[in-house]
């Protein structure tokens, strides 16, 4: 057990932890946004599902982590479509949505798979590197961190702070809440509840899908059935347990994120408590918080709650 | 000469079958304050749904300084420069008074909160409104609430002004302030429109148009008339108020000795209660709000029951029995929340109509008898005059009036023998109140016992034989209706005893 508390180790741990949060914390943020809109997704895990796919099929393909990205995040959207048209336009109950979208991604990226895949050997590709930040790598510890990570990782930490000043002082923003705290009230103002609603679930959904991508391009070489691995309803706990704030629900994910992390290193260490224990941590860390977190304050008024124009 | 500011031209709008607005002209100038006074459900909601873009008209016209317009989006009517203030706030509560009040007046990617912040404080002062703009509105008060609400339609310029019943939730001072307000929109030359049921703030207007059914029955100016005629103009007869008439009182019908209700603390709800109500009789039950009524009614119905004590009808100890049993054998309950305890807001008027008697009469073998429900319904919706375009409607559609004809429909068959009516007439119109009161005499003269508990001091001395006032759970006395006032059961409702028992 101490092996795991080596300095190196430790180092090891936290900087893999910075690349597992990316894929959290992109669909955490996008599902942020969606329910300060009044969405309730739960398609997180389906939609981040898709886009591993879709990314994993034109990196293979073309061989660009460009256009994977791109790819993954248009597939995103349709999926964003599809849970609004059912949410926002047909009223349907949020969950029902949520999890049966799941069942389908689920259901049809094996599909998909399997059919690209025939008979043959699926294709793969070698993972992205990193993008050290000049200077600022050579910072002991945290150089290695926090800036010697993958692009998109830098990208989902700054969006933190861009989603919090989005929310508070742009209209958009603003806009966007009123539409989960007290969607007659835009209405009142002359303001589309739906067009709002949509815009939530497409950007929140686009920011799920490129998690999705990141995740194969930065740590799997091809697919597997369900890859995602419940990422996506630990996206969907981390924004609970962060009380629907950015940086708290950033706090979440980490948490999330450097459990993971030190279960994939206990396997590599070869500590003599069995691996699937530490694979189990994330999961009941995420019911811990549920528990020792049960402020709500911050959520939404109207979440959940399909919206009837008058 | 200009055009007025708004113009209506023969606007019509239905709903299915029913007529919200029928044939609606009128027209508010400049500077001027039109009231807008009518009935629930006589089509003034409706009105202002279509003049902000909520409702599009079926036919009619609308005319802004003499140019017509087609509303067809709440966005459209703030564009002309029409603001609505809700009756029922529309806010954010989670919002500042100032994020509540920039959302769709800003156009740029950031909110300029500087400059919004400025322009508020600007017309705060200029209209006397004191309001903290960077307040959350869920730590304001109900009347603070209201100048948010406010604020929202005085932020953009608006040239007609629609204030839908805005004293409901204003104290006398706030009223006050409110029409000061109003005086200065028309020294600005703003148009504004207020609907009401209040008399006294219709006799502020400057003109008041009258609506009955969905039409406008009259234009007057205040000046020239008077509120018996414009009452009578909204009801469309000579509204007397009723009073009890002498029929001959039998014997006691319903009894309770020593009757005790626990509480949830120290105090019990009901304490050692005891009076008797007579055939042909109304009891009145007089206190402030939260003194017992709902626990004195709850336990004759049988919904709580005694902790020692006695209740009896017609010589039937029915302290013991369950409420299905005590209605069956004759006793009818108004419940003091209509939605809450007397209707199911997602049933249709027809199931409602048969709660509670859904497995009797309405039933066979096992399954409900659609035909008998749908006959009972347009029996009892011509009886009482429901306003609904038919049975299935859903109750939860329908207005405050209606929806408790509905329960009066229901309990005045069931009740033979007993009737309990708990603030039968809270927040209704003249119209249905006089027409309950009508329903309760019709029972008096069956010879049926009523209990009506009101906060209406002056109803209960019209209305009922005897009056009995409840302080913290206890009887303080009872009072003869025909020789009591007002300040007797003041003093009584403040828990003073009374000095001579009658």
């Amino acid at each position: 057990m101490s092996e795991l508390l080596s300095p190196e180790i430790l180092m090891s741990i936290m900087v893999a932890a910075m690349g597992g949060a990316t894929v959290i914390l992109f669909a955490a943020l996008g599902e942020l946004v969606t329910e300060r809109a009044g969405i309730w997704n739960m398609g997180v895990e389906g939609t981040m599902l898709v886009g591993c796919l879709v990314a994993y099929l034109v990196m293979a393909g073309t061989g660009s982590p460009i256009l994977a990205s791109i790819a993954a995040i248009g597939a995103g959207m349709v999926a964003g479509l599809i849970i609004g048209f059912m949410t926002v336009t047909l009223r349907v109950d949020h969950f029902v949505t949520g999890l049966g979208f799941n069942l389908l991604a689920s259901g049809l990226t094996l599909f998909w798979f399997r059919s690209y895949v025939g008979g043959g050997k699926p294709p793969s590709y070698s993972t992205i590197d990193t993008v050290p930040i000049p200077g600022l790598a050579d910072i002991p510890i945290l150089g290695q961190i926090l800036f010697n990570q993958h692009l998109l990782t830098y990208i989902a930490l700054l969006s933190v702070p861009v989603i919090a000043v989005f929310l508070r002082r742009t209209t958009f923003g603003l806009e966007t809440r009123a539409a989960g705290e007290n969607p007659q009230f835009l209405e009142a103002k002359g303001l589309s509840v739906a067009t709002r609603q949509y815009a939530a679930l497409l950007f929140g959904s686009a920011l799920t899908g490129l998690g999705g991508a990141f995740l194969m391009l930065a740590f799997a070489d091809q697919f597997r059935p369900d890859i995602s691995g419940g990422r996506g309803w630990l996206a969907i706990v981390a924004v609970i347990a962060g009380n629907w704030k950015p940086l708290r629900t950033m706090a979440a994910v980490l948490i999330f994120a450097i459990l993971d992390s030190l279960a994939v290193h206990a396997q590599g260490v070869g500590v003599d408590v069995p691996y699937q224990f530490f694979l189990m941590l994330p999961y009941v860390a995420s019911i811990g918080l549920l528990i020792l977190i049960r402020s709500r304050s911050g959520q939404p008024a109207k979440l959940g709650v399909p919206y009837l124009r008058h | 000469m200009t055009s007025p500011t708004l113009e209506v031209t023969a606007l019509c709008k239905s709903f299915g079958s029913v007529r919200a607005n029928h044939d609606v002209t009128f027209s508010v100038d400049a500077g001027e304050l039109l009231c807008l006074f009518g009935e629930n459900g006589a089509g003034k909601s409706t009105l202002s749904a279509c003049l902000t873009g909520l409702y599009r008209p079926d036919s009619g016209e609308i005319a802004l300084e003499g140019t017509p317009l087609r509303l067809s989006s709440a966005a459209d009517a703030i564009r002309h420069g029409i603001g609505l203030v809700h009756q029922h706030f529309v806010l954010v509560p989670d919002f500042t008074v100032l994020e509540n009040i920039v959302v769709g007046s800003e156009t740029g990617l950031f909110v300029d909160f500087a400059s919004a912040e400025a322009r508020l404080r600007q017309i705060c002062e200029s209209y006397g409104i004191d309001i903290d703009p960077n307040a959350r509105v869920e730590d304001l008060s109900v009347g603070e609430q209201q100048w948010a609400e406010l604020l929202k339609a005085l932020y953009f310029d608006a040239k007609l002004l629609i204030l839908d019943e805005p004293t409901a939730t204003l104290d006398v001072e706030g009223s006050k302030k409110l029409f000061r307000i109003i005086d200065k929109l028309k020294a600005d030359g703003v148009a504004i429109i207020l609907i009401t049921h209040f008399l006294e703030e219709v006799m502020q207007a400057d003109r008041v148009a009258v609506l009955r059914q969905g039409a406008v029955v009259g234009i007057k100016k205040t000046a020239e008339t008077s509120p018996e005629e414009l009452t009578r103009m909204m009801v469309g007869r000579d509204l007397k108020r009723q009073t009890r008439q002498s029929t001959p009182m039998g014997t006691a019908r319903l009894a309770l000795e020593s009757v005790t209700v626990e509480g949830l603390g120290e105090r019990p709800d009901l304490d050692d209660i005891s009076f008797c109500v007579h055939e042909g009789e109304i009891f009145g039950i007089a206190g402030v709000a939260g003194n017992g009524q709902r626990p004195l009614m709850e336990v004759i119905a049988g919904v709580r029951k005694p902790k020692s004590g006695i209740i009896s009808l017609d010589d039937t100890v029915i302290s013991s029995k369950g409420v299905h049993a005590i209605k069956s054998m004759g006793l009818g309950h108004i419940p003091e929340d209509r939605f809450a305890e007397g209707l199911v807001r997602d049933f249709s008027i027809e199931e409602n109509l048969i709660l509670g008697e859904h497995r009797g009469t309405f039933a066979k073998g096992g399954l409900l008898d659609f035909r008998k429900m749908a006959q009972n319904a347009k029996r009892l919706i011509a009886e009482f005059s429901i306003a609904a375009p038919s049975g299935e409607t859903l109750v939860g559609n329908l207005s405050g009036g209606n929806a408790q004809r509905v329960i009066l429909a229901r309990e005045m068959q069931l009740a033979s023998k007993v009737l309990l009516a708990n603030q039968p007439t809270r927040g209704l119109d003249v119209g249905v109140i006089d027409y309950i009161h009508q329903c309760l005499f019709n029972k008096k003269a069956e010879g049926v016992a009523v209990v009506i508990a009101s906060s209406e001091l002056e109803d209960l001395i019209a209305l009922c034989d005897r009056i009995g006032v409840l302080f913290q759970g206890r009887l303080m006395g009872i009072v003869d209706a025909r020789k009591t006032n007002l300040e007797e059961i003041g003093l009584l409702m403040a828990g003073h005893a009374l000095e001579t028992a009658v």
